[in-house]
């Protein structure tokens, strides 16, 4: 096996008794990197020089020297953070996000930051205002959005684990078209701080990795109530890897059929069916349930997160840092040109939309009438959860679409989100694994969604599928 | 027609925490540009605000000194604007569920006692300032060393009816923040704000005329003229016929009066919406009763108390309370002697005249209670004339020293003994026959002049009782 290939706790291991020396895991990386990532676009900016020049000086902890990617959208202290926007093309941020610092105490090695839709606006990176990355399955298709570089990078083991955020979907839907494990945590669960927020109330960072045992380990990293973000919450970081016994008997399956209905890909439908078949067969129990405020979710999603986007993109006016406009007349037009130039299609789109739903006049018909489907989406999942331990659906209706298929119509594009976004306006935990592959050769997702704080309960169940499926032991796309 | 004005002002006064409100960066006041700053009050990308639980308890203890219902549980909104001094593209305020509402506080007019009720109380944070260049100095200038520091923001309801009441509404406030240590509450320095709703309507209507908003007036003075300038204005436009227009109007103190800021067609919309970045702000029943215990005697208990306990008149208990330190002096300089009356004459009169004559502050008195009290006992006791009293006064303020001592040593001690006041009586009797035959022909008035002759030979030492006695006695015997 490739020291490129292998996951973050076998790094982790491997370092931990000499049997590898960091230096030997980072050119490994280094080299794979060099090897494909001309093909797939993952990384905005690559940052080999700092982490040649300290991985032999880290300290062992945690993350013992392990090369991972973080989303374009965290804080890394002296490193370009640009959100795949032009009005942040040269921003260098003086300060880490938490989750960057938490990393750096555990000795972990920045390999590069990566690409996504503009302030994380978008499901396929298309939207990024330098490239659009491609899904290493199939390099004609996209990776998902909006964290589509740090699932790339993982599925072409450009990484050994990645960093992602997640709004709507945002690390789930890209992870499994790119056939890798994501997880976004409770609201709360992870510190925002340093994250550059599109939507403050639905934005979670989480872990993008090889497997299910990673993602746990990753999220003990990085989980934990912060004094910097008031929004975190004082919840015992739990040790997640602990949780991972596979064992599911006895365990309390709801399946949604909101989630099953027409518009999903047959394909997808059945394989995800067929593992919770497996489960089932291995004594857990299954049953129907409704969900019945699904088919608001996307609506109140489009209004609550262009809203608070619309009010988070405020501070990108020219004055203080990034881009500003070269030629302008006066304030006035110094704003316009700067905002005009400096931000693309989707965002001003969204600018557009949160500025409207706000606006006086308006705020009750739209933004206070969606925050009150918001409470019932979330009452929905509190109903089921008094029975069920886990709900289990797809990830995405479907497997990855061709670059440029949707990105001219932004309507169909906000229907990728249909099976993710009512986690987010609840609050609530998932995970995203791979669980089969369809017809094309294209990776399919499977979401195992939990209650509050129990991301535990929902790794084991995926750890149980990913065990029992051997989904990276069989499929791996083909770079070489 | 006879013509009413009605007011209501909105005040914003500076908390005197030492760190802002949203971060841990000094509030210290004049440092050099942008030294007091940091990526949370610079609204870098990701960065989060987190609430000063310092500037909680001042606001609350504000809001208590103002009779305030404090709401347990209120909500942090963001008020979106573009401005150069607003790094995030809006404040962050308090909205639809403020922190504390219904209060009142009284002011003391001509009329007498007359209440001013406050619709609302709510915390919010400051902006930076622009500075434009000056002389060939295209350029403009953003300081933020002021954005985030706490303010609160004070609405009065339209109780105010004349520009005086507004300006004792306001001495009134900076009096009780002073009290009670929140703020420094100085107009000149910006710790307290004043804008104003002014409207006139026929005098007895209980119809609410148009209203302008005025802002720019930056002392006590300027809110009295900018008032009195606007309310005739508004009177000459509804006496030729026409009709107010509601706008908002700046206060030009160099013209003296007020001009069209922006039309009402032209105001912002700020499309408030709760801040997603903030938990709402919870307070315990103890934590407000802490707060309750915490405040000093508040301004208007202290002047009844003065009224009942030491006998004083509405008017001096007023002065004496306006200013805590004074109010302290005052007490001090009574407790050494009793003679409440007395010393309050002492210090209103002769301590408060000297002091506004040199520009000081009670607490820059070159003259302490001690001294008061031993002087007024001086008199008392017979030691010392009153006039006396006002030399020895002088003598304290500019040179200082023990009462006592000084009167001993200067020679200033009372001449009590009968036969050494006898012998200057015969003289002056003596020498002034014209005054001494007009007050044997029964114009006893004269004998002012008589005294005042004894007194200047005895320099002002000699007992007036006494040698009006004895001239009495005398003259009696020539007229007998």
């Amino acid at each position: 096996m490739k020291l490129y290939e292998l996951t973050l706790t076998q790094v982790r291991d491997l370092v931990d008794k000499g049997e590898v020396k960091p230096s030997e895991v980072l050119e490994a990386v280094v080299g794979r990197i060099e090897k494909v990532e001309e093909r797939v676009k993952a990384y905005i900016t690559l940052t080999f020089d700092e982490a040649f020049s300290s991985v032999e000086s880290k300290k062992l902890g945690r993350l013992s020297a392990v090369p991972i990617a973080v989303k374009d959208n965290i804080c890394t202290k002296g490193i370009k953070t640009t959100c795949a926007s032009k009005m942040l093309y040269n921003f260098v941020p003086p300060y880490d996000a938490t989750v960057v610092k938490k990393m750096k105490k555990e000795g972990y090695v920045l390999i590069g930051k990566t690409n996504l839709d503009e302030f994380a606006m978008g499901s396929s990176t298309e939207n990024s205002a330098f490239f659009t990355t491609r899904n290493p399955w199939d390099l004609e298709r996209v990776p998902g959005g909006s964290s589509g570089g740090s699932a790339a990078a993982v599925a072409a083991d450009m990484c050994i684990a990645a960093i992602g955020s997640d709004t709507g979907g945002s690390i789930r839907q890209p992870a499994s078209f790119c056939g890798v494990v994501g997880l976004k945590p409770t609201y709360g669960r992870v510190s925002r701080y340093g994250l550059v927020a599109f939507a403050s109330s639905l934005d979670q960072i989480g872990p993008i990795t090889k497997t299910v045992e990673d993602a746990a380990y990753l999220l003990e990293v990085i989980s934990g109530k912060d004094e910097l973000d008031s929004t975190s919450a004082p919840v015992e970081v739990e040790k997640f890897t602990k949780a991972l016994t596979g064992e599911v008997k006895g365990l309390k399956i709801a399946l949604p059929k909101e989630y099953f209905s027409e518009g999903i890909d047959p394909e997808v439908k059945e394989a995800v069916l067929k593992c919770v078949r497996m489960l089932e067969s291995e004594g857990a129990h299954v049953d129907e349930v409704s969900l019945p405020h699904t088919e608001y979710a996307i609506s109140a999603y489009y209004i609550v997160a262009p809203a608070e986007a619309s009010s988070n993109l405020a501070r990108y006016d020219g004055v203080k840092y990034g881009f500003r406009a070269e030629e302008y007349t006066d304030l006035i037009d110094m704003y316009f040109k700067t905002r005009s130039q400096g931000f693309g299609n989707e965002v001003k789109r969204r600018i557009m939309l949160g500025t409207y739903s706000l606006a006086s006049g308006y705020y009750d018909a739209y933004y206070l009438r969606a925050k009150k489907v918001r409470t019932l989406i979330r009452q929905d999942f509190e109903r089921v959860f008094k029975d069920f331990d886990v709900i289990i659906t797809p990830t995405s209706p479907t497997t990855a679409f061709k670059i440029g298929e949707k990105a001219s119509d932004p309507l169909t594009m906000y229907l990728s989100d249909i099976f993710t976004v009512s986690v987010n306006l609840a609050g609530i935990p998932a995970v995203s694994i791979p669980c089969g592959m369809s017809g094309e050769n294209l990776p399919i997702g499977l979401q195992v969604i939990g209650n509050f704080f129990e991301e535990a309960k929902i790794l084991n169940v995926a750890y149980a599928v990913e065990k029992r499926i051997n989904f990276r032991e069989n499929n791996s796309p083909n770079l070489d | 027609m006879e013509y009413e004005a009605v007011i209501g002002l909105e005040v914003h006064v500076q908390l005197a925490t030492k760190s802002k409100i949203f971060c841990s960066c000094s509030t210290e006041f004049g440092a050099a540009p942008n030294t007091h700053v940091c990526p949370v009050c610079l609204g870098m990308p990701g960065s989060l605000p987190v609430l000063n639980e310092k500037a909680v308890e001042y606001a609350v203890k504000a809001a208590l000194a103002l009779n305030c219902r404090i709401n347990l549980k209120s909500i942090f909104a963001r008020k979106n604007y573009f401005y150069p001094d607003l790094p995030k593209g809006y404040q962050i305020s308090q909205y639809e569920e403020p922190l504390a509402e219904e209060g009142y506080i009284e002011i003391e007019t001509e009329e007498g006692t007359k209440r001013i009720r406050i619709k609302r109380v709510h915390m919010e944070e400051d902006a930076g300032k622009n500075i434009h260049g000056e002389g060939n100095d295209p350029y403009s200038y953003v300081d933020l060393n002021r954005a985030g520091i706490p303010l609160i923001e004070i609405v009065s309801e339209p109780d105010i009816s004349s520009p005086a009441e507004a300006r004792l509404y306001l001495q009134k406030l900076r009096t009780i923040m002073r009290y009670i240590g929140v703020s420094n509450a100085d107009m000149e320095k910006g710790e307290l704000r004043c804008d104003a709703n002014v409207s006139v309507r026929p005098k007895g209507s209980d119809k609410l005329g148009v209203k302008t908003e005025l802002k720019n007036m930056n002392s006590f003075r300027h809110v009295q003229r900018a008032l009195e300038y606007e309310i005739e204005r508004q009177i000459e436009v509804l006496e030729e016929g026409g009709e107010v227009v509601q706008e908002t109007r700046l206060w030009n103190p160099h013209l003296g009066i007020t001009e069209t800021m922006r039309k009402k067609e032209e105001e912002h919309d700020y499309r408030y919406f709760p801040e997603p970045d903030l938990v709402p702000l919870v307070l315990g029943e103890e934590f407000v009763e802490r707060m309750k215990a915490e405040l000093p005697e508040l301004p208007d208990d202290k002047k009844r108390r003065f009224m009942e306990e030491y006998g004083l008149s509405a008017y001096d208990a007023e002065v004496l309370c306006a200013d805590k330190a004074l109010a302290d002096f005052y007490e001090e300089a009574v407790k050494a002697h009793d003679n409440p009356k007395a010393i309050a004459n002492w210090v209103m009169v002769e301590l408060l005249g000297r002091l506004n004559k040199d520009g000081r502050s009670i607490s820059e008195s070159p003259v302490a209670p001690m001294q008061v009290a031993k002087l007024v006992k001086l008199i008392d006791d017979g030691v010392i004339s009153g006039k006396i009293g006002k030399q020895l006064f002088d003598i304290l303020y500019r040179e200082g020293g023990d009462p006592e001592v000084v009167v001993k040593e200067r020679g200033l001690v009372q001449i009590t003994d009968t036969s050494q006041i006898e012998a200057v009586v015969d003289e002056v009797i003596k020498e002034c026959p014209e005054e001494v035959n007009k007050y044997l022909a029964g114009k006893t008035k004269v004998i002012g002049f008589l005294v005042g002759q004894v007194m200047k030979k005895t320099r002002g030492k000699a007992n007036p009782r006494l040698v009006n006695e004895l001239l009495r006695k005398k003259l009696d015997e020539l007229k007998g």
